[in-house]
C-alpha cells in the first residue's frame, strides 16, 4: 500500500503549510495569470479575466489546470473485489461500472454526510483496478480516510506523477480530434487511454462546467508538452479557477466546502441520481440508514437554485428568509453568472419551500433582497449522450 | 480641483467644498470584471469611514468607505446599468457620487498621488 502523508501538510486539514506548485505553474505567469493560494497550492485565478474566460469556454474550448486534485488508483486481485471495497465507503453502484466508464459519487461518513465528493472509472479493460479523483483540499485526508478501511488485498496507489488537465467548451472534441485523439464517438463520461499530438493520456469526457469537454491525465513531466501543444490550437483558450466556478455554479454543479460538507447528506444535496437502484437497496454504505430513510421520508432542507430579481449577487454564508423574515436557509454558493446576465446561486432551504417559483428574501447588506427558487442549472448542459 | 487617495483605494477629488469619490485603478483591476455597483441616494448623510458605495466583481464583494463627513449631493445612477465602466474609467467616468464636506479637514491625512504611487508601489 502507497499512502504520503506529508509532513510538511497541516495535519487537521490536509492543507500544505507552504503553497505547493503544479508543474504548469510557470506556463501560468508566462501568460500573465494571476496566482492565488487555493487549496495548498498557487493557481491560476484569472488570464484575461473572468467574464471573457467564461463566454470562450461556453463559445470554444477553454484548457484548466487541475492538477491540484488527487488522482489515485485502487487495484485488487479482481473487478469485485475492489469495487466491494469501495462500495463501502460510497453509495454509488461500483461493481456494475462497465469497463471504460466513469461514475460521480461521494465518501460518506456514518451520518451520510459528505466527506467528499469524486469520480470512479474503470479502465477499458480494467478488471481489479478502479481510478479515482478527489478534491485537492481534502485529498490527504481521503487518501488516510480510504487506506484505513481496505481490504488486505486492495491497494491504494497515489498518482502524485500525474498531472490533470481538463478541456471544455463545444469545441473540446474537435480540438482532441484534431491532434489525433480518437474520441468523437465517446459519449458523456467514457473513459480510456488516448494519445494527443503523439503525448499518451487518460481521458474521460466529463468535466465540471456544464459543457461538453475532456479531463486529461498525463504525465507530470509531459503536462508542459501537452499544454503548448493544446494552447496552439486558436479555439483554446486558458481559463482559470475564477471562471471555473462561475461556470459549475451555472451548472449546477456542487463545490465541496460550500455545497456539501460533512453536514449535509447527498439526498439533501440532491444527488440521489448518483445512488443506484441496487445501493438504495441494499445499502452497505456508511450512513446508509439515515440515507434510506430519507429517500423514504423525505428531508427537511434541501439544496436549490436562488435566482435575486435584481443585480445584488448574494454570497456564501447570506441568510435566506422566507415572506415574514423568517430565517428559512442560507446560500452556499452565489455570485454572478456571466452566461445568465445576472446573479445567480444555490443554498439550503427548508424542504416546505424549496419548489421551483417559491418567493424568498436573500439578507444581502441588512436588507432582504427579493429572490426566486429555481430549478438547477441555470445554464442547461450540453453533455455528450449518444442516442438510445 | 486636488485629488486625494486612501489605503483602501479610493480617490476623492475635491472642488470647493465638494468631493468627488470613486476607487482607484489598482483597485479597479484587483476586483477583475465589475459586475455590481450600488451608489448612495442624495441627500444621505455619510461620515468619514462609513461604506458609502458597493462594487462587486464576479469574485468579490467590496465596499467603498467614504474618507470625508458629509452629504450625498450627487449619484452617479448610469453606472449601475454600466458597472463594466469601473474596470474601463475607473478615476473617470466611473465616480460613485459626490459628497459635500463639513468637515474639509479631514482631508489632511490623505494621500496625494505621488505618496499613493509609492504606498501602491510597496504592496
Amino acid at each position: 500500500m502507497t499512502t504520503s502523508v506529508h509532513a510538511d501538510h497541516d495535519p487537521h486539514s490536509g492543507v500544505p503549510l507552504e503553497p505547493l506548485k503544479t508543474p504548469l505553474y510557470d506556463a501560468h505567469v508566462a501568460l500573465g495569470a494571476r496566482m492565488v493560494p487555493f487549496a495548498g497550492y498557487l493557481m491560476p485565478v484569472q488570464y484575461e479575466g473572468i467574464l471573457a474566460e467564461h463566454a470562450h469556454c461556453r463559445a470554444a474550448a477553454g484548457l484548466f489546470d487541475v492538477s491540484h486534485m488527487g488522482q489515485a488508483t485502487l487495484s485488487g486481485p479482481d473487478h469485485a473485489t475492489v469495487a466491494r471495497a469501495l462500495e463501502a465507503l460510497v453509495p454509488a453502484d461500483i461493481l456494475g461500472l462497465e469497463p471504460g466508464r466513469q461514475r460521480y459519487s461521494q465518501l460518506l461518513n456514518e451520518r451520510g454526510g459528505i466527506l467528499d465528493d469524486l469520480m470512479v472509472h474503470r479502465a477499458p479493460g480494467a478488471d481489479g483496478t478502479l481510478g479515482l479523483v478527489v478534491n485537492a483540499a481534502c485529498k490527504v485526508a481521503d487518501y488516510a480516510h480510504i487506506a484505513a478501511r481496505l481490504p488486505d488485498d486492495v491497494l491504494l496507489e497515489i498518482h502524485e506523477e500525474r498531472a490533470l488537465l481538463a478541456l471544455q467548451g463545444p469545441e473540446a472534441v474537435d480540438v482532441l480530434t484534431s491532434l489525433g485523439a480518437d474520441v468523437a464517438g465517446w459519449d458523456f463520461m467514457d473513459v480510456g487511454p488516448a494519445s494527443i499530438a503523439g503525448i499518451p493520456v487518460f481521458l474521460s469526457r466529463s468535466g465540471y462546467t456544464g459543457e461538453d469537454g475532456f479531463e486529461i491525465s498525463v504525465s507530470a513531466d509531459t503536462v508542459a508538452g501537452l499544454w503548448t501543444v493544446l494552447m496552439r490550437d486558436s479555439r483554446v483558450r486558458p481559463i482559470g479557477l475564477g471562471a471555473r466556478d462561475s461556470l459549475r455554479l451555472e451548472g449546477g454543479l456542487c463545490l465541496y466546502g460550500h455545497d456539501i460538507d460533512e453536514t449535509t447528506t447527498p439526498v439533501e444535496a440532491g444527488l440521489l441520481w448518483s445512488i443506484q437502484k441496487r445501493r438504495r437497496e441494499e445499502g452497505g454504505f456508511p450512513g446508509a440508514d439515515v440515507i434510506r430513510t430519507q429517500i423514504a421520508g423525505g428531508v427537511v432542507r434541501k439544496r436549490v437554485g436562488i435566482r435575486p430579481d435584481g443585480r445584488a449577487p448574494a454570497r456564501d454564508g447570506t441568510e435566506i428568509v422566507d415572506d415574514n423574515g423568517v430565517a428559512i436557509g442560507h446560500v452556499t454558493s452565489g455570485g454572478f453568472g456571466p452566461t445568465v446576465g445576472g446573479p445567480v446561486a444555490m443554498g439550503y432551504v427548508a424542504a416546505v419551500q424549496s419548489r421551483p417559483g417559491t418567493r424568498v428574501g436573500l439578507m444581502v447588506r441588512g436588507k432582504a433582497l427579493p429572490a426566486e427558487i429555481v430549478s438547477l442549472p441555470f445554464v442547461p448542459a450540453r453533455f455528450r449522450r449518444a442516442p438510445k | 480641483m486636488t485629488k486625494y487617495y486612501t489605503e483602501d483605494h479610493e480617490w476623492i477629488a475635491v472642488t470647493g467644498n465638494v468631493a468627488t469619490l470613486g476607487i482607484t485603478d489598482y483597485a479597479q483591476a484587483q476586483l477583475g470584471d465589475v459586475v455590481f455597483v450600488e451608489v448612495p441616494s442624495i441627500g444621505r448623510k455619510v461620515k468619514k469611514g462609513e461604506e458609502t458605495a458597493v462594487v462587486e466583481s464576479v469574485k468579490a464583494a467590496s465596499e467603498v468607505y467614504s474618507p470625508v463627513t458629509g452629504t450625498v449631493v450627487a449619484a452617479n445612477e448610469p453606472l449601475a446599468d454600466s458597472p463594466i465602466t469601473v474596470n474601463e474609467d475607473p478615476e473617470g467616468a466611473a465616480w460613485f457620487c459626490k459628497i459635500e464636506m463639513t468637515d474639509p479637514s479631514e482631508l489632511e491625512v490623505l494621500m496625494d498621488e505621488a505618496a499613493y504611487k509609492a504606498f501602491v508601489a510597496g504592496l
